[in-house]
């Protein structure tokens, strides 16, 4: 810790009070980048025991402190400059609020006198970032720091998870300025002011008693499973909720490793690039268990005919989000784990697994569907293009269970989302509801930054390679060994793909080209080791060589097949019963 | 106008800058109509109130209302049926009144309870505080008078007391 703790009333400045606040909160890593308004700020850090991770864009900050979060389920804090330094991290903030991820984020700022001025790296950044941010402070006195620090980080962690952004002009946390002088303080719960903060967790009994009712008489149920889940940590209760009543589940792109893929009742991912059982199933459900998920466009597909036949249960800890987007016969506002175990209890005061309805009929025709439509790609002969499919499932069988992955977004993302086998929580890393190219390396390294002990691939394209690569240097001059499995198809392979399927073909603005950047000197530049794979028999040597790297990160590029599309689709604007199987499977 | 598809209503804010933004940014971005919308300070200078009407045709308004609560500044909400409530609103305007139309003028004033504020030889400003719909007639009587300059406040409103028994 800290030399010198500040006591309680002790003299002290705005700067180091906000560090000492941050250690306070249990905060081990901060990944920043400094800039003049932030420099009180870096000072006292030179003395805390948080480790200070220097990012080499802002963004890549942001995206560190989500990948941090989503392994470890502590909020990530990133420290930026004001200015640019601010607007550079707007997207990580973005792409943790809609996918619920407890962040904080310190602004600098100019001085509290200077605001609106125009002043040199100046930007109005509570106003830039209120529609993406669960809460932001402008905080104006330098006694308000603890205080509105543990306000930020109570706020980011409860209720439904979200960044939180706190601007601190640069004039409270200089030491040369008197406005930095204030006694210090440990704020507590007793020190929040928070009056319109009420976050509940438990669930409402009556509601949860006439779900469990539904649940016991449905004939074709589905557990509708999304990230809420993994945020109210919550998979053993599913796991017993799913075992105890026998009802098969679905696990979003957010959930993927909510539910162990290896179990019987687990029926993948749902949706657009969903697989076909999962779609199917929900589409012919008579009843849709909502399990903090949200109803997304990309899962209902077209909403009028989405689901049609079925009831819904919706629980979430967002109010706001029970019927929004699907009207429900029962909406339990209450955090995922204390309503599951109440569900439980309700289920069993009904008779329990006993007293579930025959599901004889719906099991045999979901393991029809299952037979029938698998996930399937044709593998390539020797000597012919490399299927990405075929990448991800190397990477699945040749790590460990417990191996994290982070994404990227495109078609890559749907290849691991689906192929990759998911048993475990807490694996599965990516920008989903925001859609954020170049998320995935920056994600990886905060996820293995927060996990040092366990492996980390990064999976990526080549298009989002390009937005982010940069923080490899990150990686590699902080030792943080992270792999990245780049599969290059020398497209923006998903817009090419809807430009295939939906434009005739016309491609426009889509080719990147396989050959420029070179990757595996681009990786050797910075600090990395690069390996190339052209061809399938490759593939598993290079694994292996890199999963025997770990003092430096590895970059594989995979040369892949660009015109390889993803499979199952359900074509935009259309229902989830219009899905598109692989053209192998069609025609019968 | 169909009235029934404006609802009122009332929150309690903690009273900080930059609220009001959040208040009305939330609506923009979820795509809330606002018909009207009305700030003041309450007798605690902690907070302050906001009321508005909302367009529920544009939005249900269970989700305006949950939307809302999520704003960590708001502290309370409350949505006011217009069966249920009374609500007012404040119009200044400035008419053109020549020597031979005074009297009609006053006779306007009269009927409508509403107030002179200033007047000179050729224009007369009137103040009328009334439920939004009378403010729209007084206005559609004044208007053959030429009204050269018009302010409404936006309305407020509290729920309406019940009947209670002697």
């Amino acid at each position: 810790m800290t030399t010198n703790l500040p006591k309680p009333g002790d003299a002290i400045n705005g700067g180091q009070a906000l560090v000492r606040a941050l250690e306070l909160e249990g905060v081990e890593v901060v990944f920043g980048l400094p800039g003049g308004a932030t420099l009180p700020i870096y000072d006292p850090i030179l003395e805390s025991s948080m480790r200070h991770i220097l990012v080499r864009h802002e963004q890549g900050a942001g995206h560190m402190a989500q990948g941090y979060a989503h392994a470890t389920g502590r909020p990530g804090v990133a420290l930026v400059t004001s200015g640019p330094g601010a607007t550079n991290i707007v997207t990580p903030l973005c792409d943790a609020y809609i996918d619920s991820i407890p962040m904080v984020c310190i602004t600098g700022q100019v001085p509290y006198g200077a605001i609106g001025t125009d002043a040199f790296q100046e930007c109005d950044t509570t106003g830039i970032t209120m529609a993406v941010t669960k809460h932001n402070f402008l905080v104006t006195e330098a006694a308000d720091l603890p205080r509105i620090v543990h306000e930020a980080f109570h706020i980011a962690t409860t209720g439904r998870p979200g960044p939180v952004l706190i601007d601190v002009p640069k004039d409270i946390v200089d030491e040369n300025n008197p406005r930095s002088a204030m006694q210090w303080y440990e704020a507590t719960d007793a020190d929040m002011e928070l009056p319109g903060y009420n976050p509940s967790g438990e669930g409402d009994r009556t509601a949860i008693m006439a779900a469990a009712e539904l649940i016991t008489a449905a004939v074709r149920p589905v557990l509708y499973v999304g990230g809420g889940i993994l945020k109210a940590r919550a998979a053993e209760s599913l796991r017993e909720l799913a075992e105890l009543t026998g009802i098969p589940v679905v696990t979003t792109l957010m959930a993927r490793g909510a539910f162990p893929d290896s179990h019987e009742l687990c029926l993948g991912m749902p949706g657009m690039h969903g697989n076909y059982t999962a779609v199917t199933a929900m589409q012919n459900a008579d009843l849709l268990v909502s399990l903090g998920a949200r109803f997304d466009d990309r899962v209902t597909g077209k909403l009028d005919g989405f689901a049609p036949g079925a009831k819904v249960v919706h629980v979430d800890i967002d109010q706001a989000e029970l019927g929004k987007v699907r009207a429900v016969d029962v909406g339990i506002r209450g955090d995922c784990r204390l309503v599951i175990d109440s569900l439980i209890e309700c289920i069993g005061e009904l008779g329990g697994a006993d007293a579930q309805s025959d599901r004889g009929a719906w099991r045999s025709q979901l393991s029809g569907w299952q037979e029938k439509y698998p996930l399937y790609y044709e593998q390539s002969e020797p000597g012919n293009l490399l299927k990405p499919q075929y990448v991800i499932e190397q990477l699945r069988d040749l790590n460990p269970a417990d191996t994290i992955v982070a994404s990227g977004v495109g078609q890559h993302q749907m290849y691991a989302s689906n192929f990759w086998k998911f048993d475990h929580p807490y694996t599965w890393i990516n920008s989903g509801g925001l859609g954020t190219m170049g998320f995935s390396i920056p994600a990886a390294i905060g996820a293995q930054v927060g996990m040092p002990d366990r492996r980390v691939w990064a999976v990526d394209g080549d298009g989002c390679f390009q937005m982010t690569a940069q923080e490899l240097v990150t990686a590699a001059v902080e030792r943080i060994p992270v792999k990245v499995a780049l599969l290059n198809n020398g497209y923006l392979g998903m817009v090419r793909q809807w430009q295939e399927l939906f434009y005739d073909e016309r491609f426009s603005g889509v080719e990147l080209g396989a050959d420029v950047p070179n990757y595996v000197q681009w990786a050797e530049a910075m600090g990395c080791v690069g390996i190339r794979v052209d061809s399938p028999e490759e593939v598993g040597p290079a694994i292996a060589k890199a999963n025997e790297i770990n003092d430096r990160p590895v970059v594989v590029e995979f040369r892949t097949d660009p015109g390889e599309n993803v499979f199952p689709m359900v074509p935009a604007g259309r229902t989830n019963s219009d899905v598109v199987v692989h053209p192998s499977q069609r025609g019968e | 106008m169909p009235h029934n598809k404006f609802h009122t209503i009332v929150t309690t804010v903690e009273n900080k800058p930059g609220v009001l933004a959040r208040v009305s940014g939330l609506f923009s971005r979820r795509g809330f109509n606002i018909e009207s919308l009305a700030v003041a300070p309450t007798d605690d200078e902690k907070f302050s109130r906001i009321t508005f009407t909302v367009d529920v045709e544009s939005a249900p308004l269970e989700q305006v209302v949950n939307q809302l609560d999520k704003l960590i500044n708001v502290v309370d909400i409350r949505e006011l049926d217009p069966e249920a409530s009374v609500s007012r609103e404040l119009m200044l305007v400035t008419v053109a009144v020549g020597r031979e139309r005074r009297t009609a003028i006053l006779e306007l004033i009269e009927d409508y309870r509403a107030y002179v504020l200033n007047e000179n030889l050729t224009h007369m400003t009137l103040s009328l505080a009334a439920r939004p719909a009378k403010l729209d007639e007084f206005e559609v009587d004044l208007r053959p008078y030429g009204i050269t300059e018009l302010q409404r406040t936006g309305r407020v409103a509290l729920p309406r007391l019940d009947e209670t028994p002697i």
